[in-house]
C-alpha cells in the first residue's frame, strides 16, 4: 500500500520489519501473489525462499491434487500480479482442476484488470468501477457461481461489485476452495 | 513547458460519461492489441529483439553527447543545416525563420508528435504562417479544431459518422457518404492540391543515425513521403533521444515498431534521407535537434528510460485506463502509460502530479514495450516524487498511521478487534454499503466486505 502510493520509506521500513520477523524461517508462505511480488522485488534474496500460496503447493511441494471436492461452476480470475509480477504460471489452474466435482470455465478478457490497484480505487475511482464493472460482466457471463483469485485485495474489488450489483456470483480465494471437502467446508 | 496541467481524476470522470466515445475506443484498441499480438507471436527472437531494442538504447542515451555531435556532424557534410533548441520556443522560432526567409506563408507537415508537443502550429499560425496537417487523422483534428488522443492513431475518438459530417462540412460536398474510400477520396483530392503548391514541409522524424546522419520516417499513408520529396525545403524537428547510433540498428527498430504499433510485419512507407542530394528531393534541409526537458529526464536514473521510447503506442492499446478513458485526460500529447510516465518528467512533476496515479499499475505496458521500458516501475518512481514535492497532508498521515499500525503485531490485532466492533452499524446483509471519508469513493459504486468475525491468526491458533 505504502509503495504503490508513494510512500517509499515507510515501505522499506515495513519491508525491513518484514525481513526481522521472517528471519531464521526457511519458507515463508503467502496469500498474496501481489504481497509476494512486492517483497520479491524489494529484496530479491527472498526468490526460492517467499512463496505464493499457488506456488508452494505445486512448484515446491510438487502437490495438485489436494483431496477438495467443491461441486461449483468456477471462473478463475488471472490477477495482474500473479500473472506478471509473480509469475504463478499454470499452478492454480493445476490445483483447481484436480479439486474434485469442479467444473473450472472460461473467463472473456481475462488478463484484464480489475481495476483494484491499491489507492487508485480511491483516487481514480470513477475508472476503477468502470474497469471492475466490465470484469464483473465477463465473470456473469461465463456462467460461473464462483470467482476465484490468488489476491483477497482483487477480490474486494470485484466481491465489492458483484455484490452491489446483485449478480448472484460469490467470491472465494483459492485457499478457500482447496479448503472445501466432501464433509463440508474444512475450516477448523 | 511550466504551466499546470489538468488532474487526470475529472477529467477521466468527463471521458467516461460519453458512452460514444468509449464504444469508439474499445472497438479501436482491441482490433490493435489482437493484431499485434497476432504479429508479434509469428516472430521467434521477438523477446530477444526487445532486449536489442533496449540495449541500443541505453547506449545511446549513455553517450548521447558523442552520438548528437557525431549526427550534426554527419548532417552537416550530407549538405543538411543543423540547429540546437533548448525549448519549445527556440524551435518555433527556428522554425518560423526557416519559412520567412523563403516567404513562405503555408506549409505541409507530416504527422509528428513532437511538433504537436512544442505547438508549432499554433507558434507559426501567430507568426503568420499556417501549416497544413497532411496525416489523414491529424487533418481530420485540424479541421474541427480537436486534438489528438491517441499517439498513433490521433483521431482514435472520433467514428466514421463524424468524420463524414466534418468532412461534408470542410472540404466536400455535403452529399458525401460514410464509405471509408469516399472519405479517404475526399481527403486526397484535398491534400493532393497542397502538396503540389507547397512551397515547404515540416517533420518530426522516427529515428536519426548518428553515424550517417540519415533521418528516418515511418508511416503508412504515403503522405509523409510527399512531404518529404515534394517541397523545396524541408524542415525536420528531431527528439535528441531518437537518436540510433549506426544504420544497422535500424534493423533492429523497424521489425519492433510496426509490429508493436499498426500490428503490421512491415509499414508501407519507409522515408530514409540523408542531407540533400541535388536534383533528388528538397533542395534545403535544416533539421533541429530538441531538448525541451530530455536531458532532465536523463539526468532521472529510473526516470530516463522514457527516453527509450520509440512512440509505438502499443502501452496504451492494452491499458485498460486508457482504453477507456481515451488520450484527452490525460492533458497531454503523449497519453496512456508512456505520458503517465514521460509528462509529468517533460513538464515537471509539480505541474502533473496525478498523472503517475493514473494507473493501475497492472503490468500490461510493460509486457508489450518493444523497447522494455519498466513503466511500473517508473510510476512508483515518480509517486514518491509526487508525494515528496507536497502531496495530500491527509493521506500522509494516513499513511504514517497505518505505517504505524502495520509495525507491531499486538496493535494491529487491538486495531482488528476495535474495526470489527466499529463497523457494526455500517454492515447491512453480511456488507458495507457506505463508507466515510475517502473511502466513500469506493462504496459509490461497490460494496466492502467487513472485517472478518475471526482472523487467520486467531483461527490458528483455535487450531493448535
Amino acid at each position: 500500500m505504502h509503495l504503490n502510493s508513494g510512500y517509499r520509506a515507510e515501505a522499506d521500513e515495513l519491508g525491513a520489519r518484514f525481513m526481522r520477523v521472517f528471519d531464521g524461517h526457511d519458507v515463508i508462505v503467502s496469500p498474496s501473489s501481489s504481497c509476494v511480488g512486492t517483497m520479491r522485488e524489494l529484496h530479491p534474496d527472498l526468490h526460492g525462499r517467499l512463496f505464493e500460496f499457488s506456488e508452494l503447493l505445486v512448484q515446491r511441494l510438487g502437490v495438485t491434487d489436494v483431496g477438495a471436492h467443491f461441486p461449483e461452476r468456477v471462473v478463475y480470475h488471472p490477477t495482474c500480479h500473479s500473472l506478471r509480477v509473480t509469475a504463478v504460471g499454470e499452478a492454480p489452474l493445476a490445483l483447481l482442476r484436480a479439486v474434485d466435482g469442479l467444473e473450472l470455465l472460461e473467463l472473456d478478457e481475462a488478463s484484464e484488470c480489475c481495476g483494484f490497484g491499491g489507492t487508485f480505487a480511491i483516487k481514480n475511482s470513477d475508472t476503477s468501477s468502470v474497469m471492475v464493472a466490465d470484469k464483473c460482466a465477463a465473470i456473469v457471463a461465463s456462467g460461473a457461481s464462483v470467482v476465484t483469485a490468488l489476491d483477497s485485495s482483487c477480490l474486494l474489488q470485484i466481491g465489492g461489485r458483484l455484490s452491489r450489483e446483485d449478480a448472484g456470483v460469490r467470491t472465494m480465494h483459492l485457499a478457500e476452495i482447496l479448503a472445501q471437502t466432501a464433509a463440508g467446508a474444512d475450516a477448523g | 513547458m511550466s504551466t499546470a496541467l489538468p488532474p487526470f481524476p475529472p477529467a477521466a470522470h468527463e471521458a467516461l460519461g460519453d458512452a460514444q466515445l468509449r464504444a469508439n475506443l474499445h472497438r479501436a484498441t482491441h482490433t490493435i492489441r489482437d493484431k499485434r499480438s497476432r504479429v508479434v507471436a509469428e516472430v521467434a527472437d521477438w523477446e530477444e529483439l526487445r532486449d536489442a531494442g533496449r540495449a541500443i538504447k541505453t547506449d545511446v542515451l549513455a553517450h548521447l553527447d558523442t552520438y548528437l555531435t557525431a549526427f550534426e556532424r554527419a548532417v552537416s557534410d550530407a549538405g543538411g543545416h543543423v540547429h540546437w533548441a533548448a525549448d519549445a520556443a527556440e524551435a518555433n522560432r527556428h522554425v518560423l525563420e526557416v519559412a520567412r526567409a523563403h516567404g513562405v506563408s503555408e506549409l505541409v507537415k507530416v504527422k509528428s508528435l513532437t511538433t504537436d508537443e512544442i505547438g508549432l502550429n499554433a507558434a507559426l499560425e501567430a507568426g503568420g504562417v499556417h501549416a497544413v496537417e497532411t496525416d489523414l487523422a491529424e487533418l481530420i483534428l485540424q479541421l474541427d479544431g480537436d486534438w489528438s488522443s491517441h499517439i498513433l492513431v490521433p483521431a482514435i475518438h472520433r467514428n466514421r459518422t463524424e468524420i463524414r459530417d466534418l468532412f461534408a462540412r470542410t472540404i466536400a460536398s455535403p452529399s458525401l457518404s460514410e464509405d471509408p474510400r469516399e472519405l479517404a477520396e475526399a481527403s486526397r483530392v484535398y491534400l493532393r492540391e497542397k502538396f503540389l503548391h507547397a512551397q515547404m514541409a515540416v517533420s518530426g522524424a522516427n529515428f536519426g543515425v548518428a553515424e550517417t546522419g540519415t533521418v528516418c520516417v515511418v508511416e503508412s499513408e504515403g503522405n509523409g513521403r510527399m512531404c518529404t520529396t515534394l517541397p523545396p525545403v524541408l524542415v525536420t524537428i528531431l527528439g535528441i533521444e531518437k537518436l540510433v547510433p549506426t544504420f544497422a540498428d535500424l534493423e533492429v527498430f523497424l521489425q519492433l515498431l510496426p509490429r508493436s504499433s499498426t500490428g503490421e510485419r512491415m509499414n508501407p512507407y519507409t522515408s530514409l534521407w540523408t542531407g540533400v542530394t541535388p536534383g533528388d528531393g528538397p533542395a534545403e534541409f535544416h533539421v533541429i535537434l530538441l531538448d525541451a526537458g530530455r536531458t532532465r529526464v536523463l539526468a532521472d536514473e529510473v526516470g530516463r528510460q522514457a527516453l527509450h521510447c520509440i512512440r509505438c503506442s502499443a502501452c496504451l492499446n492494452v491499458c485498460p485506463v486508457y482504453s477507456r478513458t481515451g488520450g484527452h485526460a490525460y492533458g497531454s500529447i503523449y497519453p496512456g502509460p508512456i505520458g503517465a510516465i514521460l509528462t509529468p518528467q517533460l513538464h515537471g512533476i509539480e505541474h502533473a502530479p496525478t498523472l503517475p496515479f493514473a494507473s493501475s499499475l497492472c503490468g500490461a505496458c510493460y509486457e508489450v514495450c518493444p523497447v522494455k521500458i519498466n513503466i511500473p516501475e517508473v510510476l512508483l518512481h515518480l509517486r514518491a516524487k509526487a508525494v515528496q514535492a507536497g502531496g495530500d497532508p491527509g493521506e500522509a498521515s494516513a499513511m504514517k498511521g497505518a505505517r504505524w499500525l502495520f509495525g507491531g503485531r499486538r496493535r494491529f490485532a487491538a486495531a482488528e478487534r476495535f474495526g470489527r466492533i466499529a463497523q457494526r452499524p455500517l454492515v447491512r446483509s453480511g456488507m458495507l454499503r457506505r463508507l466515510p471519508g475517502p473511502l466513500g469513493a469506493w462504496t459509490r459504486t461497490r460494496d466492502m466486505r467487513p472485517l472478518a468475525s475471526e482472523s487467520f491468526r486467531e483461527w490458528w491458533r483455535r487450531r493448535q
